[in-house]
């Protein structure tokens, strides 16, 4: 499609500040924020983030007011092969708009809520070069997930996924020398590698992918693909039904998917503003949005939908149960990321993609809503945990203050264990009522935005296809289970720890953007409401993906989905909210369930099986390529016995005594001595005599001219 | 007009005087006087070459001649003036430390 007459290309020509402005905030800090304090550095990121965010805005002005045609930004070519030619070409439609607008909001709010975090993390310790690096983090971040989704071909969308990939990694062992407590550990480091290998096992499924599309399709550009797609669907559908599949290992990397969703629990490792806005709310997106991106391809081969529709149903379900065994309140979200992918996963298989992208919205309002109020949470406990150890000290009286000191430190508490909480309620008002909010719309309650995105995505499935539909509704049920199971084991009770009883709230800098999150995840419903004259989101996405009919509400699915939510609240509540929690108590669950709760708790032993299965035959592998193959076969066996051997035998043979000296030492000497003797000879012409000299200038001429006159 | 032979008889004539006397003589200043001598007897042969041929090259050639000669004199008469102030003589035989 060409830039006609007729449009109006309005605020088009902002499209590079996109990525511009996050990039110059981080320079900016890079190069000047030595200088900077705390706040300065802080607010700049977040004033470029808000920058990109404020693009994003006008770009959707600018596509609303051209009815929603997809407009394009050239910047500059790129890469020029042959006959393949890659511009550096933004894409500006109502899919990449909406991603953007989601991206850099959700994004500018957590940029804010770090300048508060960051400053109260345990191990900050007003080291503020580490406090600049988060930020140039962040904006890098920023920064590659706005080329992702803006690139107008396979080949950007790929460099920003390698970036968003790049930063997940630089932050999850962002404090790679420290674990959660400030002790000198490799945890940290260790997640961040496995977040970084295992997106690498994707991000080889995606190349592939990228290769066969160049190959078979001759292009990276999206709607030249897609063009060729159609073709190729007809006479060599295996083409299109690997580029899919391959692309589907992709988004398992990325998005957290079975089979590769494992880093995404460890990647928790990474400070909460982190979690909640690169592993919830944006990057693990982006798998759902390269399926949505790639939806023209995906419609031509069923079969290709109905495997990523069932790894997402899969997942949902699967990552479900093992939340409901998990202690760690980070570790809950986190699967329930995994589960909530799923979801989205799950929609965009089964042709959904308005359902996956609304559910991809609203779920980044409320994940990036629940992990950053359980960030409020843990440093509440922290805040509780230190003014403890400081009353103690005051209790005890100076005599012994040393040994207080020395006890509180020995101590481990473990500030996002739930087992350590209880009664924060009353503690941290504040931080409930928003976390609730994030709960409610997670667990799909009427009226809150989760309610809407996802029963759009279950009514989708109930039409299509039942085995997704019967996973997902389980999958839901288990949603408001261990979201009810944290709500009680959290908020109400009684504190099962000293630090949680002396929690406090947290400050203005950290529950505002908590605020604006929370009206996005009441009010995020409004965007997609299932009623007459309303699917704004279905209208506004429909310019890119195609017209479909808006689904209207369906009472039947919304009733089941409604009901087993509340009904899992009530069994929740029954188990953990009836009677009151005690410090050491063994999770009422476990006495009942036995060994499934053990296998819940222990994630199924998926990591296990991981190791026993690939990691440790390839770190034997390792070790017998290193030591056999490489050091006892290639160096002590080809080096020195082979190679050196060899060597010192034909020299032993070729070289000794009688073949040098009397050979070669004899030849060289003679010729030495056979120069001495030659030039002692030749000296003697030299006497020193002017007059003998001058006589042989004359008889060499008499010479030469007698042969030149007798000849 | 005498005939070029004799002007080539007389000038062969000069050369020999000249080279043997930078053959036998151990002063440096007669073979200095002899080596002009050759020059000049080249010189004479040339002018009369030139003046047979009727070609002015010749005669512009011998003005050359004439000029480094000067320009040799020059500098091997100041050699000779340093070479007495160092060793005290100016036998040529005596000039033998580059023998090798």
């Amino acid at each position: 499609m060409h830039l006609s007459e007729t449009v109006n290309t309005g605020f088009l020509f902002l499209a590079p500040w996109l990525v511009f402005s996050p990039v110059m905030g981080l320079l900016i800090n890079i190069i000047f924020g030595g200088r900077f304090s705390e706040k300065g550095i802080g607010w700049l990121a977040s004033a470029a983030s808000g920058a990109s965010f404020v693009v994003s805005v006008l770009l959707a002005v600018t596509v609303a007011g051209n009815h929603g045609e997809v407009l394009r930004w050239r910047l500059a070519e790129w890469i020029s092969i042959g006959s393949l030619t890659i511009d550096w070409t933004f894409r500006v439609d109502s899919l990449s708009t909406t991603m953007m607008l989601a991206v850099s909001g959700v994004g500018t709010l957590i940029h804010i809520y770090a300048i508060g975090y960051m400053h109260e993390d345990v191990r900050f310790k007003n080291d503020i070069g580490r406090f600049r690096r988060f930020f140039v983090f962040l904006n890098l971040f920023i920064a590659m997930m706005m080329i992702l989704v803006s690139g107008d071909s396979y080949m950007m969308l790929f460099v920003g996924w390698e970036g968003v990939g790049l930063c997940s990694f630089l932050l999850i062992g962002f404090w790679y020398d420290k674990d959660t407590l400030g002790r000198p550990s490799w945890a940290n480091s260790n997640a961040g590698n496995k977040a970084f290998i295992t997106n690498r096992i994707g991000d080889f499924g995606f190349l592939i992918a990228g290769f066969l599309m160049f190959w078979y399709l001759g292009s990276f550009q999206f709607d030249a693909v897609f063009e060729k797609a159609q073709e190729a669907a007809h006479t060599m559908p295996w083409v299109i039904v690997a580029i899919t599949l391959f692309m589907l290992v992709g988004v398992a990397g990325k998005s957290a998917q079975v089979p590769l969703y494992v880093w995404l629990p460890d990647a928790m490792a990474g400070p909460t503003p982190v979690s909640a806005l690169i592993h919830a709310a944006t990057m693990v997106t982006a798998g759902v949005y390269l399926v949505t991106r790639s939806a023209e391809i995906y419609m031509l081969v069923p079969q290709a939908q109905y495997i990523v529709a069932m790894v997402g149903a899969g997942t949902a379900l699967f990552a479900a149960t093992i939340a409901v065994g998990q202690y760690d309140i980070k570790k809950v979200l986190a699967y329930s990321t995994i589960s909530q992918l799923g979801f989205m996963v799950a929609a965009v298989g089964m042709g959904a993609f308005v359902g996956g992208m609304f559910h991809l919205v609203t779920h980044a309002f409320f994940k990036a809503l629940l992990f950053l109020s359980a960030g409020s949470i843990i440093l509440g406990l922290e805040r509780g945990h230190h003014h403890l150890a400081h009353g103690h000290h005051e209790e005890r009286g100076k005599k012994k203050e040393e040994r207080g000191h020395k006890e509180h430190h020995e101590e481990v508490f473990d500030p996002g264990d739930m087992r350590n909480m209880g009664g924060l309620r009353k503690t941290m008002p504040v931080t409930f009522w928003l976390y609730m909010t994030g709960t409610l719309a997670l667990m799909g309650i009427f009226p809150f935005a989760g309610f809407w995105s996802k029963d759009e995505i279950l009514l989708d499935a109930s039409l299509h296809y039942p085995t997704v539909y019967l996973l997902l509704t389980i999958a839901a049920f288990f949603t408001a289970f261990y979201m009810g199971r944290q709500i009680w084991m959290v908020f109400f009770g009684e504190a099962r720890h000293e630090a949680a009883a002396h929690a406090e709230e947290s400050k203005p800098i950290i529950t505002v953007p908590l605020m604006v999150l929370a009206a996005l995840s009441i009010l995020g419903g409004a965007l997609n409401l299932p009623f007459e004259g309303f699917h704004n989101l279905t209208h506004w996405l429909g310019h890119t993906l195609g017209e479909v009919e808006g689904l209207p509400l369906n009472l039947q699915v919304a009733g089941i989905s409604t009901g087993l939510a509340l009904l899992a609240i009530i069994i929740s509540w029954l188990i953990y909210g009836r009677n009151t929690l005690h410090a050491g108590q063994p999770d009422p669950l476990k006495k009942p369930l036995g060994f499934i709760f053990t296998g819940m708790e222990n994630k199924w032993f998926v990591d296990e099986g991981y190791w026993a299965v690939i990691i440790n035959p390839f770190v034997k592998g390792s070790q017998f390529l290193a030591d056999v193959i490489d050091w006892r076969f290639w160096h002590d066996f080809v080096h020195d016995k082979v190679i050196a051997g060899t060597y010192n035998w034909l020299s032993n043979i070729a070289l000794n005594d009688y073949a040098d000296q009397r050979g070669i030492d004899a030849f060289a000497n003679a010729l030495g001595k056979w120069t001495k003797d030659l030039s002692a000879a030749m000296r003697k012409v030299q006497n020193g005599f002017v007059r003998s000299y001058a006589l042989s200038v004359l008889l060499g001429v008499v010479l030469i001219l007698g042969y030149l006159l007798l000849k | 007009m005498v005939p070029v032979n004799y002007y080539i008889v007389l000038s062969a004539i000069l050369f020999t005087i000249g080279a043997m006397g930078v053959l036998v003589r151990r002063n440096p200043l007669v073979i200095f006087m002899s080596v002009e001598l050759m020059l000049n007897a080249a010189n004479l042969a040339i002018v009369a070459f030139s003046s047979v041929y009727k070609s002015f090259s010749g005669q512009i050639f011998v003005f050359f001649v004439i000029a480094v000669a000067a320009a040799e004199v020059a500098v091997g008469l100041a050699l000779i003036v340093e070479i007495f102030r160092t060793k005290h003589s100016i036998n040529v035989d005596e000039m033998n430390s580059l023998k090798g």
